[in-house]
């Protein structure tokens, strides 16, 4: 399977991406390609051109600053999954890229190319959603950021403008007392999650003071659920199942592998595993 | 238009002109002769195109040629040295670890990056770090025996 033809750029820095953005109509921009490269390959996508800014340095890395994580667009997922800032600051966020298809999709897949994709399956989005990060975008007329819970407007649809590329995501560090944990019921051959609950707990006191649960996988976009029940609990299993069957989807996305109710189902019992592994790290 | 690459394949310089959309694999195959890295789903899913780019496994049926421009790769053609089969090579041999051997560049090639992160790998960590890499003579068994075979005499 060969991509249509197009045209082959490579950006040397992001304001050389931009102005490449701006001469060729309808270009897209790749990163490591795992995205985009399947797409082309169906045909799904025929950029006239492609900008390769696979090679903007500027773009990689993880710091912690201020409480508060960076993960630079360009950095892969492998990297994600073995940072010890992430280990030590937000552990979560590794944990999802782990999950993230095999070793060699990780090596080469980035996470702003996955939230810019924004498959329904992804890992990422969802753990995003509930740290409540901001996803950072640079165009010709300046940077901006949204939240992460904006950003993902549909299936495969971002806010991100044809001007814009994607820089860092930001989000916040894992407090003292929380616990987070993201699982997935993942598809056997392509990895993608069915579906996918990250789910977030504080507790001070042997008391529950916040909780928070998004689920991916069940919607064109990452589904919160509403666990505001849990605080004031001691986060017992039965509370947390309660809470956790309270996912709803309106309009859940089904296939020849699950259907929207299936999904929906899946849904309630991964994201009380997740509370409950939440609950046991906080 | 075609874009003009270098890179360094089992430790030899090439440079070609390729057209944008020549996938690696492709390149590697038909343009270099290294047969090698096979063709299996075309999906990035079964991990039988697997080679090392820079000492990553990757897939190179998603991967562009010109991204590979100032990389080195390896392929499994790469891996015996002097006529001695890599350690991988003979545990595969050694372990029955192949049937039809459609796979089996590709098994290696992730085992060796598997081996190269975690010198001893248990046998449930052979078994996720080769989940990339689909056997459809379901040999997965003698596969991780290889593994082992191959992590003891590289220790």
């Amino acid at each position: 399977m060969y991509p249509a033809q197009f045209d082959y750029r490579r950006a040397g820095s992001v304001d050389e991406a931009l102005s490449l953005l701006q001469e060729n109509e309808d270009a897209k921009l790749m990163a490591g390609g795992h995205s985009l490269i399947p797409m082309m390959k169906l045909r799904l996508a025929q950029p006239p051109v492609v900008i390769d800014i696979g090679r903007l340095d500027e773009l990689k890395g993880i710091s912690e600053a201020g409480g508060s994580v960076r993960v630079g667009s360009l950095t892969t997922h492998a990297d994600i999954a073995a940072s010890d800032v992430l280990a030590a600051h937000c552990p979560v966020l590794a944990e999802a890229a782990g999950h993230i298809g095999d070793a060699q999709v990780r090596n080469r897949g980035t996470i702003g190319g996955n939230i810019a994709h924004a498959d329904p399956g992804s890992d990422i989005p969802p753990v995003l959603v509930l740290l409540g990060a901001s996803v950072h975008l640079q165009s010709p007329s300046g940077t901006r950021s949204v939240a992460a819970g904006d950003f993902f407007q549909d299936l495969l649809m971002t806010d991100v403008g044809e001007d814009e590329i994607l820089t860092h995501v930001d989000a916040p560090a894992l407090g003292a007392g929380t616990g987070a944990a993201y699982l997935k019921f993942e598809h056997p051959a392509s990895g993608y999650a069915v579906v996918g609950a990250a789910a977030a707990v504080t507790v001070q006191g042997g008391r529950c003071t916040g909780a928070g649960l998004v689920v991916g996988g069940v919607s064109a976009t990452p589904t919160t659920v509403d666990v505001s029940s849990l605080v004031g609990t001691d986060l017992s299993d039965d509370a947390i199942a309660a809470a956790a069957s309270g996912l709803d989807a309106e309009d859940p996305i089904g296939d020849i592998f699950a259907s929207g109710d299936y999904r929906v189902h899946v849904g309630k019992v991964y994201g009380k595993r997740a509370l409950a592994a939440a609950r046991d790290r906080a | 238009m075609t874009v003009s690459i270098q890179l360094e394949v089992n430790g030899k310089p090439v440079q070609a002109a390729v057209e944008p959309r020549r996938l690696l694999v492709h390149f590697l195959r038909e343009e270099l002769g290294l047969t090698g890295a096979n063709i299996g789903c075309e999906t990035s899913l079964c991990g039988a195109c697997t080679v090392l780019v820079d000492g990553n496994a990757v897939k190179s049926c998603t991967m562009l040629a010109a991204q590979a421009d100032g990389a080195s790769v390896t392929t499994i053609e790469g891996l015996a040295q002097n006529g001695e089969l890599h350690p991988l090579q003979e545990g595969f041999w050694e372990k029955h670890g192949l049937q039809c051997g459609y796979c089996t560049p590709g098994m290696i090639l992730s085992a060796n990056y598997l081996l190269a992160q975690n010198p001893s790998p248990n046998d449930e960590e052979i078994r996720e770090g080769l989940k990339g890499n689909i056997c459809r003579c379901t040999g997965y068994h003698n596969i991780v025996e290889a593994v082992k075979y191959a992590a003891e005499r590289m220790s």
